[in-house]
């Protein structure tokens, strides 16, 4: 297949099939998706919620698999759940954030484990892990796209004061804006998200969709809805090269999306015109500052 | 007026706050003193709600203050900004006009206006395009000065508003600080150590959990006071104030 000399061909010989097709549309919205609800996360220095919340999904979805409800109204009240212990335990006690979310992460996926194996639930670990984007049906590329439009429009609805509240917390709250409000919101937001891409992705990897992508932009940009737009691109771009890296290298699609959106910002770490490493303005200086000591010693 | 009665606040079962209580009336410009870990900044936050009371109450204007906050400009401490999150000068100034512009809505011509004045007020608007983060400590200040003024508050709170800023930029405070003052607002300021308390406040409340001083300078900066809250490790030079 790699030999195929015709480009074009490469590009559509995949789309004949309806899981292609499915996998490459449903990437493409996980990417925009992922990039407004994950920006918001890196920009408030949280960017372990995100697998914390991709985590805590599993108890409420044994759950609601016992019981015979919509496994997903499982998983979100557990996501939204274990957000909530977090910041009581952050409240109440002076446990910092990032080991309340270590804890948390770690005690609710023992939880979903325990109750998987209690309940004789036959929910799959490994594709709730891993997911498999090429098993997409048109119902869950429906489901994505109803997820992406509900969440733009609230994030577009109320931009500025999520930019206030992300930006200046304490300030929001000064001026009298709803903040816990707010910040349920952007927390029901991102469960949404992981929720809607848990099916293609799997919870580990959405992680990386989360964060990846936006850094990269974060890198390139100076305004949180640049980084929004830019990440969006970066996301779907890096969806779409994984999955046909997958179909005609025989790969697992979730780790190949993930590689190419992490080479991706390595590629801005190291080469982004103001902040990379090896292009930002002073570096020459740097590099020659050090040559100097080197003479010296 | 501002009036914070009987001020209690208690922080994971240790008092922070003990029993404050003092009345401002407009244009006074008023300084709060006081050690390290005194509850400065637990003050102002108490005073606009952002944490909750055990006891107490805050009027402005004879009604509560948290309902009516959009007459408060409040400029919290450096270390409580992300200097490195994505956003530029005018946007950050932009977000004082967040309750006159309400939900739904985009900034109006009058509030783009009214931070351009503001902006340029503090010399930053030349620099409206450019990323906080690009700032010196005192530019960064003057954005948040900017923003307090463009919300057009009749209260303003500062913490520490002096921690990292340049001479120009501490001059700039003191300007603005006169001229908020002549408007009639009441300016309350948590500051950073003893040497900026100067000629430019009316009037400084020495804390240390509780209040230990309340008046002028003479009358707050004597040598009993500053040993009440500072206890006896700190030395205090008679040249500074009148010993009583």
């Amino acid at each position: 297949m790699l030999k195929m000399t015709n480009f074009i061909d490469i590009i559509f010989e995949p789309l004949q099939f309806e899981f292609m097709r499915n996998a490459l549309i449903i990437i493409v919205f996980l990417g925009v998706l992922c990039a407004v609800t994950g920006s918001f996360l890196i920009v408030q220095r949280m960017g372990l919620l995100g697998d914390v919340i991709a985590h805590a999904v599993l108890p409420g979805l044994a759950i609601a698999f016992y019981l015979g409800i919509d496994i997903f109204l499982g998983a979100f009240i557990s996501g939204i759940f274990s957000t909530l212990i977090i910041a009581w335990i952050k409240e109440e006690s002076k446990i910092k954030i990032d080991v309340a979310m270590a804890l948390v992460f770690s005690g609710f996926l023992a939880l979903g484990i325990m109750l998987i194996t209690l309940l004789k639930s036959r929910i799959d670990l490994h594709s709730f892990l891993f997911g498999d984007i090429l098993v997409v049906t048109v119902t869950d590329v429906l489901r994505t796209l109803i997820i992406t439009f509900f969440i733009l429009t609230f994030i577009k609805l109320f931009y500025k004061e999520l930019l206030f509240y992300t930006f200046n917390p304490l300030g929001a709250q000064a001026v009298g804006l709803p903040v816990k409000w707010l910040n349920l919101m952007l927390i029901s937001a991102i469960t949404l998200t992981i929720i809607a891409s848990m099916q293609g992705v799997g919870v580990v990897l959405v992680v990386s969709l989360l964060i990846a992508p936006n850094i990269t932009a974060y890198l390139l940009v100076k305004e949180l809805h640049q980084m929004m737009i830019l990440g969006a691109v970066f996301g779907s771009i890096s969806g779409v090269i994984g999955i046909y890296l997958s179909y005609y290298l025989n790969v697992p699609s979730g780790a190949s999306i993930v590689l190419v959106a992490s080479i991706l910002f390595l590629l801005a770490l190291l080469f982004s015109p103001t902040q990379g490493i090896l292009t930002r303005p002073e570096m020459l200086y740097k590099f020659r500052h050090i040559f100097r000591i080197k003479i010296k010693n | 007026m501002l009036e914070v009665k009987h001020l209690v606040v208690n922080y994971r079962g240790l008092m922070a706050v003990d029993n404050i209580s003092f009345c401002l009336v407009p244009g006074e410009v008023v300084g709060i003193i006081g050690p390290n870990g005194a509850g400065k900044s637990t003050l102002l936050m108490a005073i606009l709600g952002l944490i909750p009371l055990e006891k107490g109450i805050v009027q402005f204007h004879s009604r509560t203050l948290s309902t009516q906050l959009k007459q408060v400009a409040y400029i919290p401490q450096r270390v409580q900004i992300d200097w490195d999150y994505p956003i530029t000068v005018e946007n950050v100034a932009m977000m004082a006009r967040i309750r006159h512009t309400g939900l739904f809505r985009s900034y109006s011509r009058q509030s783009k206006l009214i931070v351009k004045n503001a902006l340029e007020r503090v010399g930053m608007w030349e620099l409206k395009h450019h990323p906080i983060g690009e700032l010196s400590g005192g530019q960064q200040q003057r954005v948040f000065l900017a923003q307090a003024l463009a919300q057009e508050a009749n209260l303003f709170l500062f913490d520490e508003p002096f921690v990292g800023v340049d001479k120009k930029t501490e001059a700039m405070l003191f300007d603005v600080f006169d001229e908020l003052k002549s408007e009639g607002k009441i300016l309350l300021v948590v500051g950073h150590e003893l040497r900026e308390t100067t000629r430019e406040y009316d009037r400084f409340l020495l804390i240390n959990k509780t209040l230990i001083a309340d008046g002028t300078r003479q009358e707050v900066i004597t040598a009993t006071n500053i040993q009440k809250a500072y206890g006896d490790n700190v030395i205090f030079l008679e040249g500074n104030a009148k010993n009583d």
